[in-house]
């Protein structure tokens, strides 16, 4: 069976020359880059390098480029570093209702811990506003996190308009760029951004690995305690091998940056227009003019997503209802309700993700195979059969 | 053809699997997968956090740990290593909705209700049945120990018993119906569970040695006494009647209660009375919220009544049938005879009296290895 692999957002596949690139270092270049030998002084080499490389992806200064064990860890050091850092007796921190888990869940944690926090919401576009965020600001707000690329729709938040009021209110920024990274311009300058989270599996990197910008300056108290690695930013033995798979990945995005984008986008588009073409019932999530090139999330009527994701699978094709992490969760994504889709229009939306390696095939076969799928789906709904006959009365009565 | 295995991560389910994989490997290059496994998310076992822990003090081990996170990890091994397509499907909404409270509430009613046959006639054979087709599936299979079999003559599907007589699971399968039926099968019911036991050991399927689970599924700690107390606290619910008296069968009060739902017929033990003679539950009554008590001859009983039948072989109303009658799931099954009466109930009347007729269980009618139908024993006149 040809497999099609429409799941980028979740995870993507390494780049070849990104497991070429990682290889002597999970072979003969051996060494701990903290070591005075040999050994160690080329683990190090390897991290400089690398660092450079995600630096050169982000516009930044290579010590400002801290290396996490991926997203969720950069986010985390991020967010506690600097709330538990700063001043103050009453702490706020403002973020939206659509960010990852990995936002959402710390924001939460630290309501545990005293601090206040407001989740700004988002409107049907999914795209927030900055006004409603300059609204949610008070004195003592300390930080801003505010995600790049929305991992289940795509949408892009308007981050230069948000630099631009933390900067003025003298307020730390934090974005979540872990869907955007790689895919389109993360520049740390234009966005006047403190923080950025990155993860080196979503930009055809090794899982495992991923980095934090931090701005020079910025004082961050540390997740955890153990050594003097990464500017005394986050200890432990480097994870060579991952790093130069990260600094790879970044380099190779960089190289891809001024024509894969648009390549992606035109598949993405033929994806989306086929199925709305072949398929009744279906409309697009979020705001088509902002968002990834690499995604579309689509409501079907009437459809149960999770029964559709497995067939599609037993077909070849892996496609998913929304973020990895809450697979087999029955409650509807917490992205798709704030930007208001009832639970059943949430549980029937579906998230194509495309990557650097799919070809016009790849359409050509999901187009073949989906409106079937969903028709068996749908005709198996009771709510869809007594729909469907509704609408023939209605258009008998019309004509 | 696709077929879905239902795989709960025991050993029985595991092996029907592993037939139904054997038996599809001649399928040609590139078709659709023809076995796919599923497993039934239906309860999450960390939702009463009281009752964590619970299993080992009572020493029963947790064996009814169905939906713990080591049964999804073994059905999926052992998927992996049939090297079938493997998903977890999550019915925990349907399952609360369709077993759990009504499990819940029946024991509040005085009733000793039996959940795993609800479970099959609303989640196995129906839920599972939908999810499996919209999937791509037309056939559904389980690990029950059962038979179908065609009656080419009237065209309809008969429920029999699988050859292994100590593994009757057909009496929890009384309520499907002819279309649940055509679409189902059992790879188990030909064999003995020692004969199934020593498969999955030649195979090194890796749950071979996997214990049996008896309890119900969704109790771990084994009491479901603790069970109800836990849910009725998370919904924050006190059973509506409370405490209540402990009378005899001549009205005399006894002793006090705490509630219906800690006592079932046949009960002896935790009646809070001391006199000379042995004394069991007889009763539950609702209405007075009594508990009537008394000497073992009292629990032998002729006769019942059942409601909401299933007729697997159809019995018209006002006819009747002689058949083997069983009450639970653990009683050998008596000689009856069965009337059938408007309102899909029945009338079951026993040659001989048996010991603690208890409503809320299913009453199960048979000949010889065929079941003809069953229902739930409504009240004992």
């Amino acid at each position: 069976m040809k497999r099609v692999y429409l799941d980028n957002n979740a995870t993507t596949p390494l780049a070849p020359e990104v497991f070429e690139a990682m290889r002597p270092y999970l072979l003969e270049n051996y060494g701990n880059a903290s070591s005075i030998h040999w050994f160690g002084q080329r683990a190090k080499a390897a991290i400089e390098k690398a660092r450079e490389q995600v630096a050169r992806l982000l516009n930044a200064r290579t010590s400002e480029i801290v290396f996490t064990s991926g997203g969720t860890e950069s986010d985390n050091a991020a967010i506690f570093g600097i709330v538990e850092a700063a001043r103050g007796e009453r702490k706020h921190v403002v973020t939206t209702a659509i960010e990852h888990h990995a936002v959402l869940l710390t924001a939460q944690a630290l309501e545990k811990r005293g601090v206040s926090v407001t989740f700004v919401p988002v409107g049907a576009s999914g795209v927030m506003d900055p006004q409603a965020l300059a609204n949610a600001l008070r004195p003592e707000t300390v930080l801003i996190s505010v995600m790049h690329a929305n991992n289940e729709l795509g949408t892009i938040q308007p981050l230069e308009e948000i630099g631009h009021l933390a900067r003025e209110r003298d307020i730390y920024f934090h974005t979540d760029a872990v869907q955007s990274a790689g895919k389109i311009p993360v520049d740390v300058q234009k966005l006047d951004v403190d923080l950025v989270a990155l993860s080196a599996h979503k930009l055809h990197g090794p899982q495992g690995v991923g980095a934090l910008y931090v701005r020079r300056s910025t004082i961050l108290r540390p997740l955890m305690y153990g050594g003097h690695h990464e500017r005394d930013r986050r200890p432990g033995t480097e994870n060579v091998a991952g790093i130069v798979g990260l600094g790879a990945a970044a380099e190779l995005a960089r190289a891809h940056q001024a024509e894969e984008p648009g390549r992606v986008a035109a598949l993405r588009d033929r994806l989306e227009a086929g199925i709305l073409e072949r398929v009744p019932g279906v409309v697009v999530n979020g705001d088509p003019t902002r968002r990834l090139p690499t995604t579309t999330n689509l409501a079907f009527d009437f459809l149960e997503g999770e029964g559709f994701v497995i067939a599609m699978d037993l077909r070849g094709i892996a496609c998913s209802t929304g973020a990895a992490c809450s697979s087999g969760s029955l409650e509807p994504s917490h992205v798709l309700s704030a930007i208001g889709l009832k639970p059943e229009q949430a549980r029937a939306s579906i998230r194509f993700s495309l990557g650097r390696f799919t070809t016009p095939e790849d359409i050509d076969t999901t187009l073949a195979i989906l409106p079937a799928v969903v028709e068996q789906l749908r005709s198996l709904s009771p709510h869809y059969r007594k729909a469907a006959v509704s609408t023939q009365h209605s258009a008998v009565s019309q004509s | 053809m696709t077929i879905a295995i239902a795989m709960s991560g025991g050993v029985d389910s595991s092996m029907a699997a592993a037939l139904l994989a054997e038996n599809n490997t001649l399928r040609p290059a590139g078709a659709s997968p023809a076995v796919v496994g599923l497993t039934m998310q239906l309860w999450n076992q960390r939702r009463l956090p009281q009752l964590l822990g619970l299993g080992a003090h009572e020493g029963s081990h947790a064996s009814g740990r169905c939906c713990s996170l080591d049964d999804v990890y073994d059905a999926r091994a052992v998927a992996s290593f049939l090297g079938i397509p493997y998903y977890v499907i999550n019915l925990e909404k349907q399952f609360e909705a369709t077993v759990v409270r009504p499990f819940v509430e029946r024991y509040l009613a005085g009733e000793t209700p039996i959940p795993c046959s609800l479970c099959n006639s609303e989640i196995k054979f129906a839920q599972f049945i939908t999810m499996a087709r919209q999937i791509g599936a037309e056939r559904i299979a389980t690990g029950h120990y059962a038979r179908i079999r065609r009656d080419e003559r009237t065209g309809r599907y008969q429920l029999r018993r699988g050859v292994d007589r100590s593994k009757d699971q057909a009496y929890f399968l009384f309520g499907l119906t002819q279309e649940q039926l055509a679409q189902a099968e059992f790879p188990l019911g030909e064999m003995t569970k020692q004969q199934v036991r020593a498969m999955a050991r030649a195979r090194g399927l890796p749950v071979a040695e996997k214990a049996e689970s008896q309890e119900i599924c969704f109790v771990p700690t084994g009491s479901y006494r603790q069970f109800i107390r836990a849910y009725l606290a998370e919904q924050q619910r006190q059973p509506e009647a409370g405490a209540g008296e402990v009378v005899s069968t001549n009205g005399r009060v006894l002793a006090e209660h705490q509630g219906l739902h800690d006592f079932t017929v046949g009960q002896r033990k935790g009646l809070g009375v001391a006199v000379g003679e042995p004394l069991y539950v007889i009763a539950l009554d609702p209405a007075k919220n009594r508990v009537v008590v008394g000497p073992d001859r009292d629990l032998f009983r002729s006769r019942c009544r059942v409601r909401d039948l299933n007729w697997i072989r159809p019995l018209a109303t006002g006819d009747a049938v002689e058949a083997d009658v069983k009450i639970r799931h653990n009683h050998p099954g008596a000689m009856a005879r069965v009337e059938a009466h408007a309102g899909s109930e029945a009338f079951v009347e026993f040659l001989e009296p048996q010991r603690a007729i208890t409503p809320g269980q299913a009453a199960v009618f048979y000949d010889g290895d065929e079941v003809l139908g069953g229902g739930w024993i409504a009240s004992v006149p």
